[in-house]
């Protein structure tokens, strides 16, 4: 305690050194906060963008399909049980032509009536084209396509022949999540079943209820699973970016390293006086790894000061992203709120106050070592 | 009949010094009494200051016995002669050697905290002792704001404020000119009358050796001459 209280004091007496070194840990501090807090921001909000545009409480795979196979379209498909709550999907392979090029994509065939995810189709329902067909807004751009444009659509029929349509884009949606809008067109499930002969067919069946029953012909995707790939590229990212912000620690321990050692250095009289005061060796040692310590626990509290305002302003009203994030393959919508866990602010303040604490000790064991005479003559080298 | 306060025999100190080894202090023997106002005396380099951190528990001899206050300094551990240094000695030193963040109060206040006493006792004890050294006003301050005369009474209410039995003082008047030195000098030796601490001066000083009441003259780390004077009384 007695400790405490003297590097409290040798601190506060500090003055610029003490605000200096604070202030460095507290930026630290506070841009771990926001980096960590803005991917779990993000991970949170793909997450929760999946769940309501494309997953649901999970989906039910019919044996053989794979989303990544587009082989597996034709093969991987059943007929559903009527007790099934939730959603069918149809996916087929085919290809659009908007001013004469062509253009693959997958079709997919969704009830209109559907309320179970956010794809907006009703408009589907709504639509009075004969065909009509809904697509997203970086299709749209990809293709040059808006509501009401009129286009050829071709796709094989269950028995691998082509058929062709004229459709209507009765809709561009606006979802944060490419995996429900690139080289992918939206009809109506009934519609599209009638034009390829797989009457009450479907690929898929997004489960409206999170404790799946057992389907015969079926494999169970839990939510996990399926969330899954945003879980590794939020990692990646986060690994990439940690290594950016250990950068920054590191620097602010070094200065706050070569505080100490400086402080060793220069106060080597005053190491003595403390010794010939009655604080032994260890003591002072102690105090000096203390005075290491207080400066994280300044710099905490200094980052609290204006870190807390500034990231719960942001948590508020989020991030604006530019427009080139679309493109970086995975759900990000117009703004990024970042969340900021408990977890995540006792972790760093423990790793910071940890590696302040080290770098303050490390050089402190030179005290331990010293001759208290030399100290108090200030000849130590 | 008064009590040895400190033994010393056969004191030998050591230092390495360049593949050999320098002699500082040789088969020193001395004995000192309670309540006594004593310095040694000698020119530079003549084994004054390492005298007086073997008996501050600063330094250990190379060879010999050191008994300081009943305690053996030479075979001390550094956490016990720490604890010794804090219940039983003071020290000044030539350059005062305050606490520069600390003000005159805190520093002042430092063996108190050293020794866990409780905070009413502490400010009692440091405002007594401020006031005895006339120093009140300047509990304030911080050291770079004292004038010569001024930091070395703060470093004098430091080194009394815990009431030690031996204060040791390095130069205390050498960093101060004619008129502080004889003030610092009449306020040790009230403090030695009035409480009976005894002090033991490390000077080269003529103006500290008036006050002294005994001399210990020290030439190449041998003892040269052992006498007693009659001093300078405080009101001269």
């Amino acid at each position: 305690m007695i400790a405490w209280t003297l590097a409290y004091r040798n601190l506060k007496g500090a003055g610029l050194r003490t605000w200096l070194n604070a202030s460095i840990l507290s930026l630290v501090f506070v841009l771990i906060l926001f980096i960590n807090g803005l991917l779990d921001g993000w991970n949170q909000s793909a997450k929760q963008d999946s769940i309501a545009w494309e997953f649901a409480a999970g989906q039910y795979w019919a044996q053989g399909f794979d989303p990544l196979d587009p082989f597996s379209y034709q093969e991987g498909l059943k007929d559903w049980p009527q007790s099934l709550e939730g959603t069918p999907i149809l996916w087929r392979q085919g290809s659009i032509y908007p001013d004469g090029r062509m253009y693959p994509l997958i079709i997919k065939g969704i009830p209109a009536q559907q309320e179970l995810l956010a794809l907006p189709t009703a408009l589907l329902a709504q639509s009075q084209a004969q065909f009509p067909a809904l697509i997203g807004h970086r299709m749209a751009k990809n293709c040059q396509l808006q509501k009401g444009d009129r286009l050829l659509m071709r796709w094989r029929d269950q028995k691998g022949s082509f058929d062709a349509q004229e459709i209507e884009i009765a809709g561009v949606f606006d979802s944060p999540l490419p995996s429900v809008d690139q080289g992918q067109i939206w009809v109506d499930l009934l519609s599209l079943q009638a034009k390829t002969g797989l009457e009450n067919k479907a690929n898929i069946w997004v489960a409206a209820k999170a404790k799946p029953q057992s389907v015969a012909g079926a494999n169970w995707q839990e939510l996990e699973v399926l969330l899954a790939p945003i879980n590794k590229i939020i990692e990646a990212k986060k690994g990439s970016s940690q290594f950016s912000y250990y950068i920054l620690l590191a620097i602010a321990l070094l200065a706050l390293f070569d505080t100490q050692v400086l402080s060793i250095f220069k106060r080597q009289k005053e190491i003595g006086t403390y010794i010939s005061l009655g604080m032994s060796p260890k003591e002072v040692q102690l105090l000096f790894t203390l005075e290491g310590g207080l400066y994280a626990i300044f710099g905490l509290f200094l980052g609290g000061l204006y870190g807390a305002p500034l990231l719960y302003y942001l948590a508020q009203n989020g991030i604006p992203m530019p427009e080139m994030a679309d493109e970086m393959g995975v759900s990000m919508g117009k703004a990024i709120y970042p969340v900021y866990s408990w977890i995540l602010i006792l972790k760093t303040s423990l790793i910071i106050l940890a590696s302040s604490f080290l770098v303050s000790y490390w050089p402190a064991r030179k005290i331990a070592r010293m001759s208290p005479v030399a100290a108090l003559k200030g000849k130590l080298q | 009949m008064k009590e040895d306060i400190l033994v010393l025999k056969h004191i030998y100190k050591r230092f390495p010094l360049g593949e050999g080894e320098f002699t500082a202090l040789k088969d020193l023997s001395l004995n000192m009494q309670a309540a006594e106002f004593s310095g040694l005396v000698g020119p530079s380099g003549s084994g004054k200051t390492t005298l007086l951190n073997i008996i501050g528990g600063l330094d250990q001899p190379s060879e010999g016995e050191a008994i300081v206050l009943g305690q053996d300094v030479a075979n001390m551990s550094a956490k016990a002669a720490a604890n010794f240094r804090n219940l039983e000695l003071g020290f000044i030193f030539q350059q005062f050697n305050l606490l520069p963040v600390y003000t005159v109060f805190e520093n002042v206040e430092f063996p108190l905290l050293l020794q866990k006493k409780s905070k009413a006792e502490r400010q009692k004890t440091v405002k007594e002792a401020l006031e005895w050294l006339g120093i009140a006003h300047l509990a304030n301050k911080k050291p770079d704001k004292l004038s010569g005369g001024e930091g070395q009474r703060v470093a004098i209410a430091r080194a009394i404020v815990k009431r030690p039995k031996l204060i040791l003082a390095d130069e205390p008047t050498a960093n101060l000119d004619a008129a502080n030195a004889h003030n610092i000098m009449r306020l040790m030796r009230r403090l030695n009358q009035e409480l009976g601490t005894s002090f033991l001066f490390s000077t080269h000083d003529e103006k500290v050796m008036a006050y002294l009441e005994r001399i210990i003259h020290l030439r190449d780390g041998e003892i040269e001459k052992d006498e007693a004077q009659i001093p300078k009384t405080v009101s001269e």
